[in-house]
């Protein structure tokens, strides 16, 4: 017993740790070229991006389409407390992530009591709000032109992979360990059917802003990484069309699989640079394949199951026996037809 | 109506209105200690608007509701939501099923025990000791009830892919879960056939002893209603026209007339 539970948080934990490391060196070496890694890297801004989506949309079943104002008030609290308070990165993005926790909380108690559409009317006005805020607090955002943050992690192309994508990986363990808790159970619970999970002793509107504010956590932790390691930030990253895009990448992935939501993110995200020979063409890809994944599989590529590295590793000895009986059976026909 | 028995929910004169129309009105019961009670009247009579008043759904617009939980403690609960009332001990299940479908069979009945966790948001992002003395406390009780109520072999299937008499009767395990003092069951024998409902029937009765619950149902199922039931309570548009025991019950000519119209008492 003890053994399993060893087991089932090592598998992953190699796994994580192997993802960040190994392509880590390997950029270092320059194996990787820069221009790979940083795509790569973007990729796992995205990712903690669809996260942080996929926290609102697939877990607690709300929708939000405001994540990149969140992701723009960790962006800019980063750069201010780096700026002009001189605290050390890693600290300015933890304080960054709780100080978009603290306005998701901010936003929710009104809006949260709202279901669906209507919540995500509100969280687009946020959006823009933020925005437009960004825009005209000209003296300590820069305004429309927004502001230069150059740091290590502009520079050098693997500390800023080992960091970021380091990062995915802490916060995936620590969100799947909290969804599979009694928090997250209950969560999922009001996902499902608000009247039954209220009767059964669970308060909606806690849980509901429990999810939120875990949401707007990550997402501000997105937005703080994204300044530092982009070096420039402009109010254009709490537009509509950035949520939008986020949103995508869970709706594809499949809502409320968070595997499915980093694989999505990762795939778009090559995808966009992968298609440049197609010049602006490219940008018809994108809608033709989500017409296709919605049309032939409208649940999201996992739909809402999980990849699961432990189920896998069980698996391995069960395929290869399988494997190996198939080639026996085989044979053993082969011998009768003969 | 027994004298020595505890009294543990009392409704005096509630009424609800929505709108122009007035649902329930002046509705009053008592309810003791491990009594059975049915709720009986034609479609639309107010009954589940009763009981969405007992279990917190909605909110009386006149009238008290008292209740006494484990530990004899009156409250008022007009005002409480239905998750305060489950806490202090009312469950119940719905008429039209409703079940975490996505959810496997297990964590729905792990859902309705969540508040009996020690385990802080700390301990369930670290895994700590005390997180895992939670699950295994958790996964032992709601073994135990699965097992009681067969459907242990289920455990892993989502609800939502269980046959239906399998969905009622796990819609009772998580009320149950819940360690409630009142349970309140909306039409359990719907949609099942003669066979299904004695075992209903038989099921009710078992759990009745065996956690020494306090019932009321809501039923259309005369059979169920009449062969369990010590006591009914006759509702029609939204006013109690009758209450007594069972033969009592069966025999008042205003429940007739409710049922099947004057023609049927004249005759």
């Amino acid at each position: 017993m003890k053994n399993k539970v060893l087991r089932n948080m090592l598998i992953p934990g190699c796994i994580a740790a192997a993802a960040v490391i190994i392509p880590g060196i390997l950029i270092g070496c320059s194996v990787i070229d820069a221009y790979t890694a940083q795509i790569l890297t973007l990729g796992g801004i995205n990712a903690i991006m669809a996260l942080s989506v996929n926290i609102i949309c697939g877990i607690t079943g709300q929708l939000s389409l405001g994540q990149a104002g969140f992701m723009a008030i960790g962006a800019y609290s980063t750069v201010l407390l780096s700026s002009t308070f001189s605290l050390p990165l890693p600290v300015s993005i933890v304080i960054a992530g709780i100080i978009t926790a603290f306005f998701g909380f901010l936003i929710g108690f009104p809006t949260l009591k709202l279901e669906g559409d209507y919540l995500a009317i509100v969280t687009l006005g946020f959006g823009e709000i933020i925005r437009v805020i960004l825009v005209n607090l000209k003296q300590y955002t820069g305004g429309p032109n927004g502001k230069q943050f150059p740091t290590l992690l502009t520079l050098n192309p693997a500390a800023a992979y080992i960091t970021i994508i380091g990062m995915l990986a802490v916060l995936v363990i620590l969100i799947q360990n909290f969804i599979r808790s009694t928090y997250g159970r209950a969560i999922l619970a009001v996902r499902e059917d608000e009247i039954a999970a209220n009767s059964s002793g669970i308060s909606v509107f806690r849980y509901k802003m429990i999810g939120f504010v875990i949401a707007s956590f990550v997402a501000g932790v997105g937005g703080a990484l994204y300044a530092p390691f982009i070096g420039f930030i402009k109010p254009d990253m709490a537009s509509f069309t950035k949520s939008i895009d986020y949103l995508i990448y869970v709706v594809l992935g499949g809502m409320g699989s968070t595997t499915g939501s980093i694989l999505a993110s990762f795939v778009l995200t090559s995808l966009q640079e992968f298609l440049r020979f197609l010049q602006n063409y490219r940008l018809l890809f994108y809608p033709v394949i989500l017409m296709l994944v919605m049309q032939f599989r409208p649940q999201g590529l996992l739909g809402t199951k999980e990849f699961s590295f432990v189920k896998t590793w069980d698996g391995i000895p069960g395929l290869i026996k399988k494997i190996r009986n198939r080639k026996d059976s085989s044979t053993d026909t082969e011998g009768k037809n003969a | 109506m027994p004298d020595d028995k505890k009294m543990i929910l009392q409704a005096s004169n509630i009424s609800i209105v929505f709108g122009g129309l007035r649902a329930v009105s002046d509705f009053s019961c008592e309810l003791y200690k491990n009594e059975l009670v049915g709720l009986i009247g034609p479609n639309g009579a107010g009954k589940t608007t009763v009981f969405n008043m007992l279990s917190g759904i909605y909110s009386p617009t006149e009238g008290q509701i008292s209740f006494w939980d484990k530990n004899d403690t009156l409250s008022i609960v007009n005002k409480k939501t239905p998750a305060q009332l489950n806490r202090l001990g009312v469950a119940r299940t719905f008429q039209n099923i409703r079940l975490f479908g996505q959810m496997t069979v297990s964590d729905n009945v792990r859902v309705a025990i969540h508040s009996r966790r020690t385990a802080t948001p700390v301990d369930v992002l670290f895994r700590t000791s005390r997180f895992r003395r939670d699950e295994k406390m958790m996964t032992e009780q709601v073994e135990e009830l699965l097992s009681l109520f067969k459907i242990i072999s289920k455990k892993d299937e989502l609800a939502k892919n269980l046959p239906y008499g399998e969905q009622r009767k796990l819609e009772i395990v998580r009320a149950i879960a819940a360690n409630p003092e009142l349970l309140l069951l909306d039409e359990p024998a719907a949609g099942m056939n003669p066979q299904e409902t004695v075992e209903l029937m038989n099921l009710i009765s078992f759990i009745r002893q065996k956690f020494n619950l306090t019932i009321l149902l809501i039923e259309h199922d005369m059979r169920l209603v009449m062969g369990i039931c010590e006591r009914i309570l006759v509702l029609d548009y939204g006013r109690i026209i009758a209450q007594g025991k069972p033969d009592e019950i069966r025999s008042n000519p205003q429940v007739i007339k409710a049922y099947l119209g004057q023609e049927a008492v004249d005759a």
